[in-house]
């Protein structure tokens, strides 16, 4: 459709100033967090009411127009990345807490609102939403929806998709849905399940019913040293085999370390190779108890140095290195390439090793970020788009990294979302039938494949150009045949 | 011996589409009672059973479908660990494949999740025979659709479950189960200002004028949190919780149909009849033999849903019925699926 007469159309039913089409307008719209790939829209709409959603996207159904989804933007896998033959449909203005059930903890908010915002609100009735990504300051409930957000809380209190009961959801043809209840279970298939974490490509979700959790009691840090990252990872393994399950279990590489220490003075050792942040949370009784706990349970495999956070402010201190972990790296480069692969816990050595030799390869540093407790690994991969071939060699590393992580039986990503950057790797971990399958079900939803086209899942046209070696769940097709 | 059963069932499955003739999966046949009866000839399950592999200290435990549910329990046991939604097992012999298709959670569910917050993959087979592999035994993984957790309680309509792999989790270093009469307001009010703070209740029931609260954690968080509450320390309490669980406690021996009510836990259901409150108050059972439109009817107006769990006969409406751009999801999903439309048949709606 040519692009003035959707502008038309828009205009009937959207005030002016909801409607962006000049150029300068459109440009900070151009990418999400990943700010590799870059692309204008056609037009930006930022409605203000669900039934403007529902106008845009059954005008978008009726001329056959593609539509992305955009919540604060900050997603790191170009899945909000606009299509130049496309509606850029923001969120934004959809920032209201409805309503907060203080007896039933539950908060019901428009998709636009801030992650920590509703925890903000919550916090008055004792309260708190416990997915917490380190970027919840701005971060949207949308986008976390859309993604299945996680945080470092994470192994205890679990990812977006276990802590929401409900959501509103606008198909492409302009149905409205409401998926889940106010109940803890609804009839039917767990559509909530199959939302969540489905990137825009099902349905604009406009309304989302969340959980709230009262604040624990206590919550205390503990940060440990260890002279390599083999025994810090033991240690992790040491923790959850004595039947303890922290609130937090973060690790950092060398590099991490010294970045975020740079940054925040968090506090951190530097003489070491690896630090752990372990938190426990519940009550005051109880936490007393794990602390000491898990104190000797560190000691004991090896750390060089364990500090309990003295105070509150000390505990936040701890973790403000860790949030401000990526900005921190950033500071070591130009840009910094964010991964997000997830392996089974215990082959963290193996997979640092080679991720290591690949950095070596490469010519690319590396700093390693790591959800220890679940397996979930960031690294960070310093480069300069200036220079002249960085970027595709940092873009081949990161490839690498995601494939080795289906090698060892993991996934190529646990919270950022496949958008357009893990395209290729799709092709890797999952078979053709089993994207053959995902492809099924997108059609289930949207027959024409206007929501968010591109992302997520290739084509099977795509897997065949690209050729992937499929390492199908760990098993190698060639396994003796080497490979660096 | 698992690929020559994995051969025929493919072989099954795929003759069954040509023919276009049903088939309905079937474990131990546990829970037969629960959804329709769906047409067709019984695909046996329980063959491809055993588990793949278990790591205690990755908290993950993948298991073939048929494998049993009480094995699985014992060898978690073993290293102190537990399937922390706390399944009904409806009969000795019950499945893990049947466990996650049915989708029923246990009394620890309001506080730890259901089953299908644990499910981390799955294995399967769709309605051509294609044996098909999704999420996997990571804790977490956000590539392709939230396939595994999809099947959870989707009772068979949409593939045959191969495999699946669990998060499970250490068993509570100690519990012990409190007792307070209040009538059913107070308990209401109760239980779900008590799930505000940061107690660490782990169950909750109430019935005849009696609260039972189950609180599980560090032996020192249970003796400060007993100290504050108050209440009857309960001896025998396994037994009873097994009890509510299974549903052999004496509030489940009545001849009336039983109704499972799912509702938000700080909403009253005008129902006058016999009554069992779980989950905080989210969970209602309830023996009626009302008519089926009424007692949804209430149920909505209490913003809730109601299935008919168990009766004597079957009448056409089992499952709260969808509103129809719902339904019409539904009906789409499963030809994704299940294109010939075989597999069980009028287990959760009529035509599917
Ligand atoms: C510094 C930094 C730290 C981060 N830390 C974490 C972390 O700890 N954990 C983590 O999981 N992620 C993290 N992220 C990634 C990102 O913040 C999350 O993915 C977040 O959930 C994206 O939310 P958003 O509102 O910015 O969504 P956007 O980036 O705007 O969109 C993300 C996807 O959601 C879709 N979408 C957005 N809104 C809707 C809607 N209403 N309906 C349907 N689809 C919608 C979009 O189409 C897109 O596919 C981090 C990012 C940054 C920049």
């Amino acid at each position: 459709m040519k692009s003035d007469r959707l502008l038309k159309r828009l205009r009937e039913f959207l005030p002016p100033e909801s409607i962006l089409s000049e150029r300068e307008d459109l440009n900070p719209y151009e990418s999400d967090g990943l700010t590799a790939f870059r692309q204008l829209p056609l037009v930006v709409v930022i409605p203000e009411t669900e039934a403007q959603v529902q106008q845009v996207l059954r005008l978008c159904f009726a001329e056959a127009v593609p539509v992305v989804a955009r919540g604060a933007g900050t997603g790191l896998s170009g899945g909000a990345l606009p299509l130049s033959n496309g509606v850029l449909l923001s969120l934004a203005k959809f920032s209201r807490i409805e309503h907060i059930d203080p007896l039933a903890r539950t908060a019901r908010v428009q998709p636009g609102v801030r992650n920590l915002a509703i925890s903000e609100a919550a916090a008055a009735f004792g309260l708190y939403y416990a997915p917490d990504p380190s970027s919840q300051i701005v971060c949207s409930i949308g986008g976390n929806v859309a993604e299945n957000s996680g945080g470092v809380h994470c192994l205890k209190y679990g990812l977006t998709v276990n802590n929401i009961l409900a959501l509103r959801v606008i198909t492409i043809e302009g149905e409205i849905l409401e998926i889940g209840s106010a109940a803890l279970d609804s009839t039917g298939y767990d559509l909530l399940a199959l939302m969540t974490g489905s990137e825009g490509m099902l349905g604009v979700i406009t309304e989302v019913t969340v959980k709230l959790l009262p604040k624990p009691e206590r919550a205390q840090v503990l940060l440990a040293g260890f002279d390599s990252v083999e025994k810090a990872g033991a240690a992790v393994a040491d923790i959850i085999s004595a039947g303890i399950i922290p609130a937090g279990l973060e690790m950092m590489d060398k590099l991490a370390i010294r970045a975020a220490e740079d940054f925040v003075h968090a506090g951190y050792p530097l003489d070491v190779e690896a630090i752990l942040l372990c938190e426990l949370d519940g009550m005051n009784e109880e936490v007393s108890v794990e602390i000491k706990r898990v104190h000797s349970i560190l000691q004991q495999a090896g750390a060089t140095t364990v500090r309990t956070a003295l105070d509150d402010a000390e505990r936040l201190k701890f973790w403000a290195g860790r949030k401000a972990a990526f900005p921190a790296v950033g500071r070591l480069a130009p840009d910094y390439y964010c991964m997000d692969g997830t392996i089974p816990r215990k082959r963290l050595p193996q997979v640092l090793r080679r991720i290591h030799d690949y950095s070596a390869h490469f010519g690319l540093a590396v700093a390693n970020v790591f959800h220890a407790g679940d397996g979930n690994l960031h690294p960070l991969i310093l480069y300069d788009a200036n220079k002249p071939g960085e970027l595709v060699r940092a873009e081949a590393f990161g490839a690498k990294i995601l494939e080795l992580c289906v090698e060892v039986g993991g996934s190529i990503t646990g919270e950022h979302g496949v958008g357009v950057e893990k395209i290729d790797q799709m092709c890797v971990q999952f078979m053709t039938q089993e994207l053959a399958l995902f492809h099924a079900l997108k059609k289930s939803w949207d027959e024409q494949g206007l929501l968010n086209p591109g992302k997520a899942v290739p084509t099977l046209h795509r897997c065949a150009e690209y050729g992937a070696m499929h390492v199908h769940h760990g098993k190698a097709k060639f396994p003796n045949v080497p490979r660096f | 011996m698992m690929q020559t059963l994995l051969d025929q069932f493919s072989e099954s499955i795929r003759l069954a589409g040509t023919r276009r003739r049903p088939l309905r999966i079937r474990g131990s046949g546990s829970k037969d009672f629960y959804g329709g009866t769906p047409s067709g000839e019984v695909l046996d399950a329980s063959g491809y059973r055993g588990i793949v592999d278990y790591a205690p200290e990755e908290l993950v435990l993948t298991a073939r479908a048929g494998t049993l549910l009480h094995e699985i329990e014992a060898v978690l046991a073993e290293q102190g660990q537990m399937l922390p939604f706390e399944p009904p097992h409806f009969g000795p012999r019950a499945t893990l494949g049947g466990c996650v298709a049915a989708g029923l959670s246990g009394p620890r569910r309001a506080s730890s999740g259901a089953v299908r917050d644990f499910v981390l993959g799955v294995r399967m087979m769709n309605g051509l025979g294609e044996s098909l592999q999704f999420g996997g035994q990571v804790m977490k993984n956000v590539a392709g659709y939230d396939v595994s957790r999809l099947m959870a309680g989707s009772l068979g309509t949409l593939g045959l479950l191969l495999e699946v792999s669990l998060k499970v989790l250490p068993k509570p270093q100690a519990e012990a189960t409190l007792q307070f009469e209040l009538n059913e307001l107070q308990a209401l009010e109760k239980m779900n200002r008590w799930a505000g703070q940061p107690f660490p209740i782990s169950a909750t029931c109430y019935h005849d004028h009696v609260l039972t609260l189950r609180l599980s954690g560090a032996q020192s968080a249970i003796q400060a949190t007993h100290a504050k509450l108050g209440g009857q320390l309960m001896v025998a309490d396994d037994e009873f919780w097994h009890g509510i669980r299974e549903q052999t406690s004496r509030f489940f021996r009545e001849e009336s149909s039983l109704w499972r009510v799912s509702l938000p836990s700080t909403a009253t259901l005008q129902l006058p009849s016999k009554q069992l409150i779980e989950w905080g108050g989210a969970l209602r059972w309830v023996f009626t033999d009302e008519d089926g439109a009424k007692v949804r009817a209430l149920a909505e107006q209490a913003r809730g849903q109601a299935t008919l769990f168990r009766s004597a006969t079957k009448p056409k409406i089992i499952f709260h019925p969808l509103p129809k751009p719902l339904l019409q999801v539904h009906q789409r999903m499963k030809r994704a699926f299940d294109p010939q439309g075989i597999f069980n048949i009028g287990r959760m709606y009529p035509d599917f």
